[in-house]
């Protein structure tokens, strides 16, 4: 019997597996990291252990000291979450070694599936059928994918279109999979830009049940990482379903697979199946199985721990879900993380149980809370369930769209218009999706934006109202200026006036002014009235109307004259961490030239010389964190020195 | 609450005729106000812009606070003179963080900005109020200096400048000069007496004698920079407090020095819980008659400027010619005289004498609406001692101390403009609205009396009166005077602080009795003697 789980993860996940601790009446103990040390996911927790520092390689990733942590806590079982050590096969041993409970894979299953090329190898030999390892690619092989045998979750990935690229390519991964993994072992196989990634759940105990527990499209994804999930994969022929489930099936009967478990596939147009690799650990991803079982998977987990029999086969799904991935990131710079305060997060969700017949919010991260550089930027994961997939994805995009979410840039918006793609709702999924339909999904609503930034200048006018009238001018000469910052870089500039007649604002001759005060702002378009409420935290300001949120960021009126950047610096474009540094002060630089690498949410990002000249400052050194904006370097042009 | 009633009816063909009669006075204002906003005209205000610099508008703006409201005044200075309307200085009274302030502003589009007669009384009048309403003072400063061809009219009285800058110093009310270009000779005693200083880099130009008139008097070579420029005030000659590196920050420094003014009013603001009038204010555009001969009742002003149309009448029974009484505008309580009937009779004048001398005992700040022909002569009337009774109320409203806030509706005629507190008896604010005038009486009685005397004058000499020349001089005199009792010419001259559109009373009244009670208002505890 486990009595004290200890979860060896953060965020959401562990907030996940602490719920179902609380229902089952099992005590809970957390670990977190020094910037986590105020995190939901711990306050939550009975009882709470340090892992000191910041980096996960200083925390979540050192397995001796969470063993230590769950015998000194009095914790008799240890669920390792997904990601960090969940597919460490040196961290289960640990574990069992100390004498706990894992709740997870037998580490021989973890280690068979531990590398992809042993993996294919194996699940060939078991008749699943693979895409083979290219050991000399040609031309006809086009187009690539080069992955890190030891890889996950994207890292060391890349898509390969010419020869010529290869070997350069091969060699970036084999870095950055060295970095990641540890290992850098990298293969290569066909890539298949049409396919779709469907993935079979699997629960298996320690008396021979082996379930496929229904299965999962994750087809849309950016940079190799799923963002909307949803189960059933739509539009399976049955004779496709049935035999990848069977494929699942064998491949964990094959390593004698115990607990939960993912068999990912490559579906291609034609219906062929590829295995692309087992995931040993409970996914991202799992609520919207059981949101169409009504299973707990992760009690499921813990019985199979124990040592409990699971039933002759898994329940019938029933309906659709759809889950949205929410990330702290900006789709429209490649997706580049963002970090800072997060003033508000609320979502309204009717159901929070794992069976939830509607919205299920599973976030790691609250009001006020903070979001920083060091981990994963998934901020919540939103699943809506409903009888059929239109109805879901409705629900879905809904609940995310008036979400009320004030602070870094999120994937928000990209998530809803994905929902309501008509690409999406006809169930055309493809690896590529998110890639292909760029351009509808990223496009900015000029028009939006203009009267968010209106709406934000008078919800101002009227924090800032006394009883006389606003604004009042007895000789006009011209109307009262705000610029507001957008999102995507852009400058918003709201030129108005409040007169007697009502608002005269430039650009937009039709509006009316209904009503305002600080928080919320009533237009009145032509016939049409909205109402726009505006939150703001000092100088950001968030527009929210039913069609979406508009981030606006208050341009002072006045600048800061110690704060001008000099031409030819550098500032860090994403909070990151310096990983390596390609120049030195007095060097001559030509334009376009690497001068730094910073790395940053699994991405090494090149910082290059503006210009050719010499490089007469650099503030940057290995292993430094700096935030956005943060200088890192001066380039003085070759013509100026 | 005694809430006025109203007998106006916005559907009333008269109504009608007076709202398009005053429609076209505004517009005919609107027009005149448009002279003082062109500034230079635009090849002037290009050639500003090119230099990259702002209008003397767009720095007031940049200096107070958003969204808060700025009253400019007397902006028809010069008007009906040989000098552009608006005299080449913007001056008003506006919000810099969370302060009220006079602000004045040179418009170098206009002859460099060079000071005329016009401009300045104007900048006196704007020193002037910050005197009397303990207002912070700050000048945004580019000016070619005197007007020299008009400098006799400018030079000796010119001086009052630098000594008010000095006087507001002395009294604890903060001077701040912003220096954005030209200020030099005489004008360099500008900042030279303003507590605070911020010169623009590489704009401001300040010193006494420029290069060409320093080579004269000692033959020394020496540029603009190094005799005046802001780096050397700031770094060496100490002038400069704050070195601005363009006209913004010079604007950012210049809010800075008065948030540290640590500047506390003592009185209250408007109150945000003042209910506003029950009447619309758009209503005010109909009372008026185009005809000032037709009377009007004041109270339905009063009933459209007032918190809630609210107000108690003072001794509503005697001298009704005058309405006098209680209410508030924007939670100020204000004590108001308004002419009822044009005629101000004995007991109209011992009412608003015993009125005034209320108001002084609860220090409550008094309203003048005017629209009077002055006091009533006559056989009867002078034997009944009107000259004692207007002197009484003259009396009253000369001593009186508490603010006095004047507000020309239509006629302000004779004696009774002083009775009613005209701009000699100066009161904190005078506005006129475009439907106003004022002269020491009618223009077809001033022509009346004349051909009058005239005609006696012909009869003594035995000469036979012309009655041709007769009819052609009293036209004559009716047109002139008719002109110069009009409000823009009356503007011109500085005798209002400005012609306003009667829907605006009640915000303009509003800001001046916010802007009175950055000093203390205390009422008068004793007055000439009366003649009883």
């Amino acid at each position: 019997m486990i009595t004290n789980l200890l979860v060896a993860n953060r965020g959401e996940i562990a907030r996940r597996v602490f719920r179902t601790c609380r229902a089952l009446g099992v005590a809970t103990t957390a670990v977190h990291s020094d910037p986590d040390a105020g995190a939901p996911h711990v306050r939550e927790a009975d009882a709470a252990v340090r892992l000191p520092g910041a980096a996960p390689a200083e925390t979540y990733l050192r397995g001796d000291l969470i063993v230590r942590a769950a015998l000194d806590a009095g914790a008799d079982a240890v669920h390792p979450g997904y990601g960090f050590l969940s597919e460490d096969a040196g961290f289960a041993q640990a574990v069992l070694d100390a004498g706990l409970v894992w709740v997870g894979p037998p580490p021989a299953a973890i280690c068979a599936m531990g590398s992809k090329t042993a993996a294919k190898r194996l699940m060939a030999q078991a008749g699943v059928p693979v895409l083979d390892a290219l050991a000399q690619p040609t031309e006809a092989d086009l187009p690539l994918l080069v992955k890190a045998a030891a890889g996950g979750g994207g890292r060391g990935m890349r898509v390969v279109r010419s020869l010529a690229e290869l070997p350069g390519e091969i060699e970036a991964a084999k870095a950055e999979a060295a970095k990641a993994f540890g290992s850098d072992e990298v293969f290569c196989e066909r890539y298949l830009p049409t396919g779709r990634h469907v993935e079979v759940q699997l629960m298996a105990d320690a008396h021979g049940t082996v379930w496929a527990v229904g299965d999962r499209d994750c087809s849309l994804q950016r940079r190799h990482q799923k963002v909307i999930e949803e189960a059933p994969a739509p539009g399976l022929p049955d004779a496709v379903r049935t035999a990848l489930h069977g494929a699942a099936v064998a491949a964990a009967r094959a390593i004698g697979y115990v607990g939960a478990g993912t068999a990912e596939f490559l579906l291609a147009e034609d219906g062929r199946f590829h295995f692309l690799e087992m995931n040993t650990r409970l996914q991202v991803e799992h609520p919207v199985t059981e949101a169409v079982t009504g299973l707990d998977l992760v009690a499921l987990q813990l019985a199979v721990a124990e040592g409990e029999k699971l039933s002759a086969a898994p329940p019938p799904t029933n309906g659709c879900a759809i889950e949205a991935r929410l990330y702290a990131e900006d789709p429209a710079h490649d997706h580049r993380p963002a970090t800072g305060t997060l003033h508000r997060f609320e979502l309204t969700v009717p159901h929070q149980e794992f069976d939830g017949r509607g919205l299920r919010l599973d976030s790691g991260v609250e009001s006020g809370g903070t979001i920083t550089p060091h981990y994963d930027a998934m901020l919540a994961k939103v699943i809506a369930w409903a009888p059929t997939r239109a109805a879901a994805a409705r629900r879905l995009a809904d609940a995310v769209a008036r979400a009320r979410l004030h602070g870094p840039t999120t994937n928000r918006e990209l998530l809803v218009r994905a929902l309501r793609h008509p690409a999406f709702l006809e169930g055309r999924l493809h690896t590529g999706f998110l890639a292909e339909h760029a351009a509808d999904l990223t496009a900015p609503d000029d028009k939006g934006a203009a009267r968010a930034a209106l709406a934000a200048a008078l919800a101002d006018a009227a924090e800032r109202r006394t009883p006389l009238p606003s604004g009042w001018r007895n000789l006009p000469s011209q109307p009262q200026v705000k610029r507001y910052r957008t999102s995507d870089g852009g400058e918003s500039q709201v030129r108005y006036r409040l007169t007697r007649q009502g608002l005269q604002a430039d650009g937009h001759p039709d509006t009316e002014l209904v009503e305002h005060t600080p928080e919320s702002v009533a237009l009145r378009h032509g016939t049409i009235r909205r109402t726009y409420r505006v939150a703001r935290y000092g100088t950001e300001v968030f527009v929210e109307t039913s069609d979406g949120t508009t981030a606006l960021t208050a341009v002072p009126r006045f600048a800061d004259p110690t704060a001008q950047a000099e031409p030819g610096a550098l500032l860090a474009p994403m909070p990151g961490t310096v990983s390596r540094v390609a120049a030195a002060v007095g060097d001559a630089v030509t334009a376009g030239q690497p001068l730094l690498f910073l790395e940053a949410m699994k991405m090494e990002h090149r910082v290059v010389a503006p210009a050719d000249g010499t490089l007469v400052e650099l503030l940057a050194t290995p292993g430094r964190q700096v935030e956005l904006g943060t200088l890192l370097a001066v380039v003085k042009p070759s013509q100026e020195v | 609450m005694t809430v006025l009633p109203t007998r106006v009816d916005p559907a009333a063909p008269d109504h009608a005729e007076h709202r398009a009669a005053m429609l076209d006075k505004l517009a005919a204002l609107d027009a005149e106000h448009a002279k003082a906003l062109a500034g230079g005209g635009p090849k002037y205000v290009e050639r500003h812009r090119a230099r990259g610099k702002l209008l003397p508008r767009e720095r007031i703006e940049l200096l107070i606070d958003e969204d808060s409201p700025f009253l400019e005044l007397s902006p028809l200075a010069a008007w009906g003179s040989d000098y552009p309307v608006g005299a080449a200085l913007v001056t008003g009274i506006g919000v810099v963080e969370g302060v009220e302030c006079v602000i004045t502003a040179n418009d170098p589009t206009v002859r460099g900005g060079a000071s005329n007669p016009w401009t300045l009384r104007k900048a006196l009048r704007a020193n002037e109020i910050a005197l009397d309403n303990r207002l912070p003072l700050v000048n945004l400063v580019e000016s070619g200096g005197a007007d020299l061809p008009s400098q006799k009219e400018i030079f000796i009285p010119g001086g009052a400048l630098f000594r008010d800058l000095t006087r507001l110093s002395a009294a604890g009310i903060p001077t701040v000069a912003v220096v954005f270009g030209n200020s030099t000779a005489g004008g360099a005693y500008v900042p030279g007496m303003s507590d605070h200083t911020v010169l623009v880099k590489e704009r401001a130009k300040v010193f006494l004698g420029g290069p060409p008139l320093v080579k004269m008097a000692t033959g020394e070579e020496a540029d603009d920079e190094s005799l005046g420029g802001a780096e050397m005030h700031a770094r060496t000659s100490g002038l400069a407090d704050h070195f601005a590196v363009d006209e913004a920050d010079a604007l950012r420094l210049a809010r800075r020095i008065v948030a540290r003014l640590d500047h506390r009013k003592p009185g209250p603001g408007p109150d945000a819980s003042a209910e506003p009038p029950k009447y619309a204010e758009e209503e005010l555009l109909g009372i008026v008659p185009g005809d000032l001969k037709v009377p009007f009742d004041p109270r339905e002003v009063i009933a459209r400027i007032v918190d809630g149309s609210d107000f108690d009448e003072f001794k509503p029974l005697y001298g009704p010619s005058l309405a006098t009484g209680w209410a508030r505008l924007h939670g100020y309580p204000v004590g108001i005289l308004a002419n009822a009937q044009g005629v101000l009779f004995s007991a109209e004048s011992q009412k608003a004498a015993q009125f005034i001398q209320l108001a002084n005992q609860r220090n409550t700040p008094l309203l003048f609406l005017h629209n009077t022909t002055g006091y009533m002569v006559g056989k009867d009337y002078e034997q009944g001692g009107i000259i004692k009774h207007g002197a009484m109320m003259i009396n009253a409203v000369s001593n009186s101390t508490v603010p006095h806030l004047s507000v020309l509706m239509g006629a302000s005629y004779g004696a009774g403009h002083y009775g009613m507190c005209g701009r000699a008896y100066e009161p904190r604010f005078l506005f006129a609205w475009p439907s106003a005038k004022s002269a020491v009486m009618g223009p077809q009685q001033l022509a009346g009396v004349l051909s009058i005397v005239a005609r006696q004058s012909a009869a003594a000499k035995g000469r036979p009166y012309d009655e041709d020349a007769d009819a052609a001089i009293r036209a004559m005199v009716e047109q002139q005077i008719e002109a110069e009792s009009l409000p823009a010419f009356l503007s011109g001259r500085l005798y209002d602080d400005g012609v306003i559109d009667p829907r605006d009373t009640r915000t303009v009244l509003g800001l001046c009795l916010s802007a009175i009670h950055n000093a203390p208002v205390e009422g008068a505890r004793g007055y000439g003697v009366f003649r009883m």
